[in-house]
């Protein structure tokens, strides 16, 4: 049995830009304004990273292929630099290679940079574009809120929720997230709206309306990662350290073979449980301070509450109505908007996500810090369709925790 | 001659534009569309092409009978969507019969289907004979009335026939009452009285008794006449010159159903049979440069064969279009702002539609033979978690599975030519599923465990390069004894 990653690498310094619509900057420009932050937040030069990671999901709309443009942009002194994809988990993706580097001893001090200009496509919502051969000429004529929609018919049918009380619980995962982007000065959509708004807006696929959709940003998130060790050598105090690392992959399964009832993701059930067993978690409702999930869609982060084993199944609607993945519920969650408000920059969010875990345990998220004090951290990100997709889940937390 | 009928099938759309739609939208500019604004044509879906009906009147057709007989296909249409890709072609592949049939097209006519009828009539074995068109008329225009979409399929050979050849006659003509040139997307038509008095009148009743002398039979003992026309009361005013009894005149079926061009005929044929006993002599004629005049003989087979849709079934299978405006957008009649979303490249490697044509055209999946798992797509190894062996799929078919809906979503991000765009989870009963666009159903009245069937239709069209790709979609089943 692996031992895994926990307290092996700490976070020494992270960035993030502003998410949004930003007409006026490019691909480079996002990633240069998250560097700067994480740079000065570590306190180190360019010159002492070893090696860098770069992720990009829709790079046909920005950078192009390969690491090349995160060396330039950061004018990386000829270091390894390796681009990742991995549908939404890229972000993730990103920090796994800098971490795993680090923790092999390849490297001292390791960049993840995830980046994505998506808002040059001239429409809304995510870009339309190439499947791959077969693919295209197979696969149902299905978008993101399409196929992530059915999870709503599948868990009415499955619990025998009624399409009204599911539409109610969806649009208070919205609200909630709404309420705490509003505290957020670098998310993409600070507004507060109510539940009325969400239940009247014009709809983008059955039953997901235009407030069950997360926005889709321009920007950019890094992470710079060394050992705890080089860290205290390093004059840091505080360390946030990684618990937990895993990703999980639909084989097919889900899609092709009728064991899967499709209220669920396999995925989400079975990264979580690894994480949990890696970073040492019982109970994950109680030992869990905050968590940021992929919502993608309202109903997403519906049934990944139960995925994550924090509301029991069936328990989700409940728990959502009764506010306690609110920010001052028993576990937050998206306690910096989500993907929801903070926007979906789709290379950057994972590391998005764990910026925002990381600010939390240093108690430097500002009007939106958590009150009781953070020990244990989770992100998650789903990549992909529900019945075909890449899950990654990250636990970070206090050293030592 | 012992060759005869063996089984007959149709298509025809499930939507039915509303004649009084069309009136509204034109009369400003023709108020003479206001006396042809009664009942209602059939016209295609957006993914609807003379291909797909094809497949589905054929389908229709080979009910209860084993595919692996048929020899030859023959597919009559004015309306193919390609004009150097053999589109009978892509029928055999849909219907998973194209390694053993020798496969035509057969054009240019209207009495495309009568005339390719007769030489199966005469020639060797089982032939497959569909009769399709997909009709585009001018707005305004009268034909935009008195036309409609569908397609009709016969069964024709030697074996227990349902209906036997007792005579024929045909003649030809070069009477251009109407054209259609490679350049122009529109018929060009010439007066209606002309073409009745010098081209109908003057064409048909000859070649009707003809046939009738051929087979030694008088005109009174006819029991149903087929004359498909758009002209009105063309058939009974042929029947009364050619000395046919009144009541053999068969409905035209113009009130539901408008004149399908090429496939009217046996669309004629096929909904005559749905109502003719032992000893009928049914009459046949198919007008276009001449004309032919086929008899047939129904036979004691004919209420032995296997039920199915038909004509009959197809008429019930039906949803009233009232949007004008809605039939002009999927019929291309209308530039109407598709989105940004519609640009997406849709090159095909047609390479890969090759390799790929089992599972694209023929809709084949696999079944291990280890552990008797189905699956589409077929794979090398076995999707089954608790087998997983590798290579040992065989090849399963699945267009005439039934299944039904596990998950569902109404889209209207995607780009559809018809928004909201409907898919989901199909799980087909005895196994294997897979995520299908669906069509011809009703977004408000989905449901988790619906029953569906399969359909062979347009998945997208590539509009840089003309080209159009066909895949396998889940529609709401059943299709026939529920609504007829």
């Amino acid at each position: 049995m692996a031992s895994g990653i926990k307290d092996k690498v700490a976070i020494l310094g992270m960035g993030c830009s502003k998410f949004g619509e930003r007409w006026d900057k490019e691909a480079d420009d996002l990633m240069v304004e998250a560097y700067e932050e994480a740079l000065a937040d570590a306190g180190i030069e360019t010159k002492q990273i070893n090696a860098a990671w770069l992720s990009t999901a829709i790079e046909d709309q920005h950078v192009g292929k390969s690491g090349v443009p995160l060396a330039i942009a950061l004018r990386l002194p000829y270091i390894p630099v390796t681009r990742v994809e991995n549908y939404c988990a890229s972000g993730t993706e990103a920090f796994r290679g800098a971490v795993y580097a680090v923790a092999s001893g390849a490297a001292d001090i390791a960049l993840a940079m995830g980046v994505e200009k998506l808002k040059d496509t001239g429409y809304g919502g995510l870009p339309q574009r190439s499947r791959g051969v077969l693919n295209s000429m197979s696969w149902a004529n299905f978008s993101a809120p399409g196929s992530f929609a059915q999870l709503a018919a599948a868990y009415r049918a499955k619990n025998g929720t009624s399409p009204g009380e599911l539409k109610r619980a969806m649009a208070q995962i919205s609200v909630k997230s709404h309420d705490n982007g509003a505290k957020n000065p670098k998310a993409h959509l600070r507004n507060k709206i109510n539940i009325d708004t969400v239940m009247g807006a014009p709809t983008i696929a059955e039953p997901l309306g235009l407030y069950d959709c997360c926005g889709v940003s321009d920007g950019a998130a890094c992470a710079i990662v060394t050992t705890p060790e080089i860290a205290k050598s390093l004059g840091k105090h505080d360390i946030v350290s990684v618990k937990a690392l895993q990703l999980s992959v639909s084989n097919g399964q889900e899609a092709s073979h009728n064991s899967w009832d499709g209220s669920h993701f396999v995925t989400t059930r079975t990264a979580s449980k690894r994480a949990y067993t890696e970073a040492g978690i019982e109970d994950p409702r109680k030992e869990l301070s905050l968590i940021e999930v992929h919502d993608c869609f309202s109903i997403t982060e519906l049934v990944t509450m139960e995925d994550l084993f924090i509301s029991k199944e069936g328990g989700a609607v409940k728990d959502i109505l009764d506010g306690f993945y609110n920010a001052d519920g028993g576990v937050p969650c998206q306690i910096d908007g989500g993907l929801k408000c903070f926007g979906h920059p789709i290379g950057a969010s994972g590391l998005r996500m764990i910026y925002e875990i990381y600010l939390q345990m240093l108690g430097r998220a500002g009007p939106r810090q958590r009150q009781d004090e953070p020990r244990l951290g989770l992100t998650h990100n789903l990549g992909g369709f529900p019945h075909q997709n890449v899950c990654s889940i990250s636990i970070i937390g206090r050293y030592g925790v | 001659m012992t060759a005869g009928i063996l089984a007959f099938g149709a298509y025809i759309p499930r939507l039915r534009l509303q004649r009084q739609a069309i009136a509204a939208a034109n009369s400003w500019f023709n108020p003479a569309l206001k006396g042809l604004a009664k009942g209602e044509r059939a016209i295609c879906n957006w993914d609807e092409d003379t291909v797909t009906m094809a497949v589905e009147a054929a389908r229709d057709c080979l009910t209860g009978i084993d595919r692996k007989t048929v020899r030859g296909l023959q597919f009559a249409s004015t309306s193919f969507p390609f004009r150097d890709r053999l589109n009978a072609g892509i029928v055999a592949e849909a219907l998973d019969i194209a390694s053993h049939v020798a496969a035509l097209d057969v054009t240019a006519s209207q009495r495309a289907a009568t005339s390719a009828l007769l030489n199966a009539l005469i020639g060797g074995g089982p032939t497959l004979l569909i009769a399709s068109e997909k009709r585009r008329a001018k707005a305004a225009s009268p034909y935009e009335m008195t036309t409609g979409d569908g397609a009709a399929a016969v069964l024709v050979g030697e074996g227990p026939a349902i209906a036997r050849l007792v005579g024929s006659a045909s003649r030809t003509a070069d009477f251009v009452d109407h054209y259609r040139t490679d350049d122009q997307p529109f018929d060009y038509q010439w007066e209606e009285r002309w073409i009745r008095d010098e081209g109908y009148m003057k064409l048909v009743p000859p070649v009707i008794s003809e046939a009738l002398s051929r087979a030694g039979l008088q005109p009174s003992d006819i029991t149903h006449f087929i004359m498909p026309g758009t002209l009105p009361r063309i058939a009974g005013t042929i029947a009364k010159a050619a000395g046919l009894p009144e009541t053999s005149v068969r409905d035209n079926l113009q009130a539901q159903l408008g004149e399908t061009g090429v496939a009217h005929p046996l669309m004629l044929l096929g909904h005559t049979l749905e109502q003719a006993k032992t000893g009928d002599l049914v009459l046949v004629v198919g007008f276009g440069q001449g004309a032919d005049a086929i008899i047939l003989e129904v036979t004691a087979e004919l209420a032995k064969l296997p039920a199915r849709a038909g004509v009959k079934g197809h008429l019930a299978r039906r949803k009233e279009e009232a949007s004008y405006n809605r039939y002009l957008a999927i019929n291309d009649l209308v530039e109407i702002e598709r989105g940004m979303r519609s640009e997406v490249d849709k090159q095909t490697p047609l390479s890969s539609l090759w390799r790929n044509r089992a599972l694209l055209t023929s809709f084949i999946g696999g079944e291990c033979t280890k552990c008797g798992t189905v699956q589409i797509p077929k794979s090398n190894i076995c999707v089954n978690p608790n087998c997983n062996a590798m290579h040992t799929q065989v090849p399963h078919a699945f267009a005439d599975k039934a299944g039904r809906i596990n998950s569902f979503t109404a889209d209207r991000l995607t780009f559809s030519p018809s928004p909201p765009a409907c898919y989901g989870m199909v799980q087909f009963d005895g196994g294997g599923r897979m995520m299908l666009d669906f069509t011809d159903v009703d977004a408000e009245a989905l449901e988790v465990g619906q029953p569906m069937r399969m359909m062979f239709r347009i998945k997208d069209h590539d509009t840089q390069r003309g080209f159009t790709r066909y895949f396998w979609k889940a529609a709401p089943a059943p299709i026939s004894s529920k609504e007829s």
